[in-house]
């Protein structure tokens, strides 16, 4: 199985034990994951509220470039990355205006989209191009007894569902007990982690962080799993300020690539795991307790 | 050329329906243009033409102008050919020396530009005139009514239709699939807007088909198989075996308590499953017909056999057999029959499927055990459900302090189902009333708008803000158990949007009602199928026309009736039976049909015997003549479909009203007009 | 042909499924191409190859026939016996240096209002595209090329052959046979 890798600007910064954990997890799969060339930020967040037509050329930069490198599928593990490719594939699919704007601006870099490639998150080509039978077969130090609050945010499941149900995904919680993990059931699995507001507005914003890591401590989880970088940042980043607000919830937020990462036995000093706030226990800790 | 005896005289008619064509298509130019074509003694627009007096005209002038041809340009033939072939008739014309021209549905209705749609009429109406000059006289076929009328499915529709027919002296074979007749009705506590008790209602009128010496009633059964044309179905149904010999077994039901599972123990459909029955059991007390049934899934004289199905083990010790005792009713030995049934007509009153409240995760059905749908709470508040009608929650002791409903659950929604459900909002205040008079509770009415379209609705809208039943505006977002403040431990937290208010609110409850909306039955396209019908896009059955033939399908002899058709309440659905019944009884009173006479024959002198036509018609109408080398076409048995006439590769079978004479000159005169 | 040319398809519905549709389409007011023109029949089984060549020979740019869904024929199996001559007609079609696209076969349910205006302005494009079929121009000229090869070898012959003569008269009838 071959992909395109869309790494996006989180991957290579805040987001990079997102990156140092999801490639070797990938490799050991048998999963080859080739960098676009050349690429560009995808056109995320404030871009897409400021100028939905510049945003979308850029994003449209990169699936172009993935075209010209003859990439069937382009694989984004960032929510903000995904989402903004999937938008910018459908607006051009349904909006003339929009596409003819696109065109434009790639034609004068000499680039052109002429068909759709699909864009796939991690969680989407584990679970239906892998399959979790040959998750489980590498699975060799399975995660007994970690009970995991599996976080998805909102952007893989907002507007567009693609490969999971919008209010109630699933597919991390399979994936989670394929490596032996308990799944904790909670309910605030794609509420807002605070998003940008944790920086523009951090009343609004550590609020909603806060509600979250008290809830998943509320239902006993030892970790949080996520697949979004911003999530993962406003989770783990902030716990002085929300105990200084409100009190003290610290839990660890890791990527769910991490976890599987362990799970394969991969050596946990490669998985970036050094770089939480909030460090997680090692697992023999966890599960002696 | 037999047809050339005569000069051919046509009169065109053009009509504006109002402004429905003339809005669209300028219709004097339309007339003035077809006058000039050959064969056309007067063209003339009207403005109904369907109206009396547009009948009037074209009588008139078949009489004073000695038309014999007549085409108008309107609306579907679908709708009025049949108005202006005896308009044609009435004249004194041969009814099939007329031709339709379809300028409404076909064009103005459809076009924006005024120019393109007057020439696409003209173009339209030259075809029409080329054609029908080849027209000939053709006599309609009579054919006689079985006075006998297949009623499928035995809900109040079903019930109601039957009882209307059968009341009129006609005998009434009714077909339901479920062990008992009733349908969702007999689920029902009470009715809105009256409130008065649906068993009251429904169960006499039960009885009384059960009872009836012209109704036949056959429970467990389903219609497989259709064959045949108006006035003479012959109907397949399958007789599901219930393991009891209906004719011996007189409704004592001590089999029942005598069965070896000394507790009720396997889930109950007819309580939606909040209940518990045996596996020889009665539905309800008052089903009917008053006998029992074995399900073979939970028996233990029951295996699995090798096909997967179940099959007799002989393991149990029957103690079921000895209560029955000389009676002998039970009969494990029993299979499924087939038998056949000859019908003239058929109402299919099949019903709805409400709505599977697990397609809506966000409100946590099966997840959280106090979310139910609304079927069960009919269920759990009905004196004769499995609680009694003590409202209480799954853990069987805690009455709810605090009830929400959700509105449009499957409903009103593109992920799920577009269209308003009908029923929902009024049910749903009928079951707040209801639980704050079982338990006083609190009560929450979520709504995106209460649409309360029926007589004595309104007002019962009114009586339950007068009870202090809460109303809040909003598209719910969710149902969650995650507790923000102590009083919301425990409880399950309605998330939603108040618009009236303009704020996000958290409504804790004990428990959430969720009105499903209603869907078409899991198997509506196979019934479709099997009746030749036509379901809408949403995939109810569809109507010949929404006002003017609301019951027809458009297979004629086929009717529909209730929620099969799209939802609706009782008082519409028994409306709509009566009104089914009554086209059966005009089609049974007439004592015959007028087939349209489409039908194919076969020119003797050209076929040349080769027989590739026989193997292709399938209904076996055609048959070959040995001893002259030929095929003929059995007209009694011919539906008019065509298709052999369009493979015969010597062109010698014709088919009346669409021969190739008539279509080639359509053809051509359809880009004559540039 | 005076005016800018527009493509003109002549459509052969069923009356059950594809008729009843395009009625729908009609009280939906659903608004599509005006440039179709629908002839009704019972049943696409009752298609005669013949039709469509007709309507191609005069002055049709494309044809469209719809019919039930597989499975939904109220004559139970026309609509597949229509497939298989259709089959059958387009490898002719195209022997014929008529391209595909100008005929197409759809099946369209009594629900699918919004399917008869998307096949039928997705066609009208697409035979815009194409540009005029002009058949019965192209008939019009082989005439006129036989009638001067006869005139030729008429000349040659001096008239009085008769085998000349005989073959420009089988060419004639040919064309009018057309």
């Amino acid at each position: 199985m071959k992909y395109g890798y869309f790494p996006g600007c989180s991957l290579k910064g805040t987001g990079r034990a997102y990156e140092e954990s999801l490639l070797p997890v990938m490799q050991h799969l048998g999963i080859e994951m080739r960098e676009l060339d050349d690429w560009s930020c995808c056109g995320a967040t404030a871009y897409m509220a400021v100028d939905e037509g510049k945003a979308c050329a850029l994003a449209a930069r990169n699936l172009a470039i993935a075209e010209q490198e003859g990439h069937a599928q382009l694989m984004a593990p960032c929510s903000a990355c995904y989402l903004v490719l999937n938008k910018t594939q459908h607006y051009m699919a349904e909006y003339g205006a929009m596409k003819r704007l696109v065109d434009k601006a790639l034609g004068s870099v000499n680039l052109r989209v002429t068909r759709p490639t699909p864009v796939r998150h991690p969680l989407d080509v584990l679970l239906n191009d892998v399959g979790l039978e040959a998750v489980k077969q590498k699975v060799t130090h399975p995660l007994k007894g970690l009970k995991v609050a599996p976080y998805y945010g909102c952007q893989i499941v907002r507007p567009y569902s693609t490969f999971d149900d919008q209010a109630d995904p699933q597919t991390m919680d399979r994936l989670l007990e394929s490596l032996g993990a308990t799944v904790v059931d909670w309910p605030l699995k794609t509420k807002c982690c605070g998003g940008s507001l944790t920086g523009t507005l951090p009343k609004a914003g550590l609020r909603l962080a806060y509600i979250l890591l008290k809830e998943a401590r509320k239902r006993g989880a030892d970790v949080i799993a996520t697949v979004c970088p911003l999530c993962q940042f406003n989770l783990d980043g902030y716990h002085d300020k929300i105990a200084a607000r409100w009190e003290p919830v610290r839990i660890p937020t890791v990527y769910f690539s991490q976890l599987m990462g362990l799970a394969f036995g991969l050596p946990a000093g490669r998985l970036g795991l050094q770089r939480g706030f909030v460090p997680m226990k090692p697992l023999a800790a966890v599960t002696a307790a | 050329m037999a047809k050339q005896e005569q000069e051919v005289r046509i009169g065109f008619y053009v009509c504006h329906c109002g402004t429905n064509i003339a809005a669209m298509v300028d219709c004097p130019e339309v007339a003035q243009f077809v006058g000039t074509l050959p064969g056309v003694v007067l063209s003339k627009d009207y403005k109904y033409m369907c109206s009396d007096p547009g009948q009037e005209l074209i009588q008139q002038d078949i009489r004073e102008h000695r038309l014999n041809r007549v085409v108008v340009a309107s609306c579907s033939p679908l709708l009025h050919e049949p108005t202006f072939r005896s308009a044609t008739e009435k004249g004194g014309l041969n009814q099939f020396y007329f031709h339709m021209v379809n300028i409404r549905e076909h064009d103005s209705w459809v076009h924006t530009d005024r120019a393109e749609a007057t020439s696409k009429a003209k173009a339209l109406a030259q075809a029409a005139v080329h054609r029908v000059a080849h027209h000939k006289p053709l006599e309609t076929k009579r054919v006689s009514i079985n006075p006998t009328t297949l009623v499928v499915g035995a809900g109040i529709a079903g019930i109601h239709a039957a009882m209307t027919i059968a009341n009129s002296g006609k005998k009434v074979i009714l077909v339901e699939r479920e062990p008992t007749i009733g349908g969702h009705m007999a689920k029902f506590d009470k009715t809105f807007p009256t409130l008065d008790c649906a068993a009251c209602i429904l169960t006499p009128k039960m009885s009384d088909v059960g009872s009836h010496e012209n109704i036949q009633v056959l429970s467990y059964s389903e219609v497989t198989k259709v064959d045949g044309f108006v006035g003479n179905y012959t109907v397949t149904v399958k007789r599901k075996p219930r393991y009891i010999d209906e004719e011996a077994c007189i409704g004592c039901q001590d089999c029942i308590p005598a069965c070896v599972f000394k507790q009720p123990k396997f889930a109950d459909e007819f309580n939606e499953g909040l209940g518990k029955r045996r596996p020889v059991y009665i539905p309800f007390p008052q089903a009917t017909p008053q006998i029992v049934a074995i399900d073979p899934n939970t028996c233990l004289n029951f295996k699995k056999g090798e096909d997967g199905g179940r099959v007799v083990s002989d393991k149990c010790k029957k103690t079921c057999v000895e209560a029955c005792g000389d009676k002998n009713a039970i009969d494990f030995t029993q299979v499924e029959r087939i038998e056949e049934y000859e019908v003239g007509s058929v109402i299919v009153a099949t019903g709805f499927q409400t709505f599977d409240a697990r397609r809506a995760p966000a409100y946590g059905y099966g997840r959280f055990p106090n979310v139910y749908t609304s079927l069960e709470i009919e269920r759990l508040v009905n004196a004769s459900g499995p609680t009694g009608g003590h409202v209480v929650m799954r853990d069987g002791k805690s009455e709810p302090r605090s009830v929400g409903i959700i509105h449009c659950v499957g409903s009103r929604d593109k992920k799920t189902n577009v269209w308003c459900s009908r029923v929902c909002c009024m049910y749903s205040m009928k079951l707040a009333h209801l639980l704050k008079e079982h338990t006083g509770a609190e009560i929450y009415n979520f709504y995106i708008d209460v649409r309360t379209p029926g007589k004595g609705y309104e007002e019962f809208y009114n009586k339950l803000l007068d009870e202090g039943v809460h109303f809040i505006r909003g598209r719910v977002g969710e149902v969650t158990d995650w507790a923000m403040t102590p009083d919301e431990e425990g409880k399950l937290v309605i998330r939603v949007e108040d618009t009236l208010a303009g704020y996000v609110r958290r409504i804790p409850v004990d428990m959430v009602v969720l009105a499903t909306g209603l869907e078409p039955q899991q198997d509506a396209q196979d019934v479709r199928r099997m009746f030749n019908m036509s379901c809408g896009s949403e995939g109810f059955f569809l109507e010949r026309h929404p006002k003017l033939a609301p019951v027809n399908t458009f297979n004629d002899g086929i009717y529909i009736a209730g929620a099969c058709q799209g939802p609706k309440d009782i008082p519409d659905t028994v409306a709509q039976a009566g009104a089914a019944a009554a086209e059966v009884l005009a089609l049974i009173d007439k004592g015959f049909v007028e087939q349209e006479p489409n039908t194919a024959f076969i020119l003797e002198d050209e076929c040349s015997g080769c027989k590739s036509c026989i193997p292709l018609c399938p209904y076996t109408a055609i048959l070959f003549d040995e001893g002259k080398g030929r095929a003929y076409i059995n007209e009694a048995l011919c539906k008019g479909c065509g298709t052999c006439v369009g493979s015969c590769p010597s062109g010698s079978i014709v088919q009346n009203l669409f021969d190739d004479e008539e279509i080639f000159s359509e053809i051509e005169g359809v880009l004559a007009y540039e | 042909m005076s005016k800018e040319w527009k493509p003109r398809l002549v459509a052969f519905f069923c009356n059950w499924c594809t008729y009843t549709a395009a009625d729908l389409a009609g009280v939906s007011r659903l608004k599509y191409a005006p440039n179709v023109r629908v002839i009704r029949l019972m049943c696409s089984g009752r298609i005669d190859p013949q039709f469509i060549l007709e309507a191609l020979t005069k002055g049709a740019d494309g044809v469209l026939i719809g019919g039930c869904h597989p499975n939904d024929c109220h004559y139970v199996e026309g609509n597949y016996k229509m497939l298989r001559r259709f089959q059958l007609l387009k490898r002719m079609l195209g022997d014929m240096g008529i391209e595909p696209e100008r005929v197409r076969l759809e099946w369209i349910s009594a629900a699918e209002g919004e399917k008869v205006r998307r096949v039928v302005n997705e066609m009208t494009e697409q035979i815009a595209n194409l540009g005029p079929l002009g058949m019965p121009g192209r008939f019009a000229e082989w005439d006129r090329e036989v009638e001067s090869l006869a005139a030729q070898i008429e000349a040659r012959e001096g008239g009085g052959c008769g085998c000349g003569s005989s073959g420009a008269e089988t060419a004639e009838k040919e064309v009018a046979h057309v």
